[in-house]
């Protein structure tokens, strides 16, 4: 998702007679769903582990403005300018929320993007492909946002307070990223050129499968989405929400009459769900690894606009200073 | 001396006259910019006519583990709800 494989350090979940007395009431808590707040007790590994989870999240939504902001100054109208405009600084307000909820766990702002910079932190695997194409824009607020309230919908219930209230404020706003995105489509695809509907035929062709990467590779096995779900900082495993995925986007797709790029994609009554083709995993382990098309691309920009940013941030700070300095001297 | 800019405590007023409430954090150099800051982030959708910023620093908490003491006297004070009496039909709306 927009925190894919979050490590939690857990080798095996630990049974009720392993946990120390403060573990086993913390675990209670959670399973009581009362939610968990920054100043209460809290095992080690669950403040470390969400610290990850929330830090790339954060970071994903950052670096998710790049591959719109690509758009800004070439959207075809006034109109949608505006709106990308306006959709592009939602992205940043949330990358705040979610800085501002792992800063509660103990950690600074600026270390996490320090981490971001120097690679020992990712963010969304999706957000290294480009947006070639006006119709990219569209398929990423349909699919990629679509995508992401997938994920952030369940998260509102998750048992940390500071990350509940985040996602809350979050999924206000998400859904008319996705809208905007879809819009976008309609235009092309019903009320546009047969070029205009080619156009978004192969944004689709390219967002499909890195869409469905964005849930992760399957983690019915894995210990960490384990401990994570025990947790409650993780409510459906990926492939669930895979699923719920395709089975939502597919007659989506259909009504814009574009073809999903999925030969095998057929209607299951048995399980009333799609069966589909699972991503290229060695493709999504590439791009994780920093090989995707716009890795390089992305990381030079963040690090250009935070380095370029120094002496504005460090003049705001010492004017703050000199300004405390002068009133106390007053007084 | 580290340039990360403090983080402040966002309280907004929506339009029906409600009590400031926490809307969440962020950070800024100095009250004028915790403002603007604020407006940008936090009222986008017209979500309030007032804003208040607080230093991070500033805001005192009760602790976690004064929980029971601070608030479990209330729960035996029932008397203080207007449920717990009870009123004759005859005597009317009160």
């Amino acid at each position: 998702m927009y925190a894919q494989m979050v490590k939690t350090e857990a080798k095996r979940l630990k049974s009720r007679e392993e946990m120390t007395p403060e573990e086993a009431a913390f675990q209670d808590r959670i399973e009581a769903g009362e939610k968990i707040e920054p100043k209460d007790w809290m095992p080690e590994g669950y403040r470390r582990t969400l610290i990850r989870q929330i830090g790339q999240h954060a970071h994903s939504e950052i670096v998710g403005q790049l591959p719109e902001g690509n758009w800004i100054t070439r959207a075809p109208t006034l109109e949608r300018k505006a709106i990308l405009l306006a959709k592009v600084q939602d992205e940043a307000g949330h990358g705040l929320y979610l800085y501002s909820a792992a800063e509660t766990l103990g950690v600074s702002r600026d270390a996490l993007i320090a981490k971001l910079h120097d690679g020992s932190m990712k963010y969304s695997s999706i957000f290294n492909y480009p947006t070639l194409t006006w119709a990219d824009i569209g398929a990423v607020g349909w699919l990629v946002d679509g995508a992401a309230i997938m994920n952030q919908v369940p998260l509102q219930r998750t048992s940390y307070g500071p990350y509940s209230r985040a996602m809350i404020r979050i999924c206000k706003e998400e859904s008319f990223h996705q809208r905007q995105g879809y819009d976008i489509l309609i235009k092309m695809c019903l009320k546009g050129t047969p070029a205009q509907k080619a156009m978004a035929q192969d944004a689709l062709n390219r967002f499909w499968y890195p869409s469905l990467m964005m849930f992760g590779p399957s983690d019915k096995d894995s210990v960490h989405s384990a401990q994570s779900m025990a947790w409650k900082i993780k409510i459906n495993t990926n492939d669930e929400l895979r699923q719920k995925f395709v089975d939502q986007t597919v007659p989506q797709a259909e009504y814009l009459g574009l073809t999903v790029p999925d030969p095998d994609l057929k209607w299951n009554e048995d399980k009333g769900g799609y069966d589909f083709t699972e991503p290229d995993w060695e493709e999504f382990y590439a791009v994780l690894a920093g090989n995707g098309p716009c890795n390089r691309e992305r990381m030079a920009a963040r690090v250009t606009a935070w380095e370029d940013g120094a002496w504005f941030r460090e003049g705001l700070m010492a004017h703050a200073r000199k300004a405390a300095k002068r009133g106390v001297a007053a007084e | 001396m580290s340039s990360e800019w403090p983080l402040w405590e966002i309280f907004i007023r929506g339009q029906h006259g409600l009590n400031h409430r926490h809307v969440g954090s962020l950070h800024a150099p100095d009250a004028e910019m915790a403002i603007r800051h604020a407006r940008d982030v936090y009222t986008r959708r017209n979500e309030g006519v007032s804003i208040w910023a607080v230093k991070s620093d500033d805001i005192v908490a009760s602790a976690p583990s004064e929980k029971g003491p601070l608030f479990d006297p209330s729960n035996s004070k029932v008397y203080r709800h207007p449920t717990f009496f009870d009123i004759p039909d005859e005597a009317g709306h009160m």
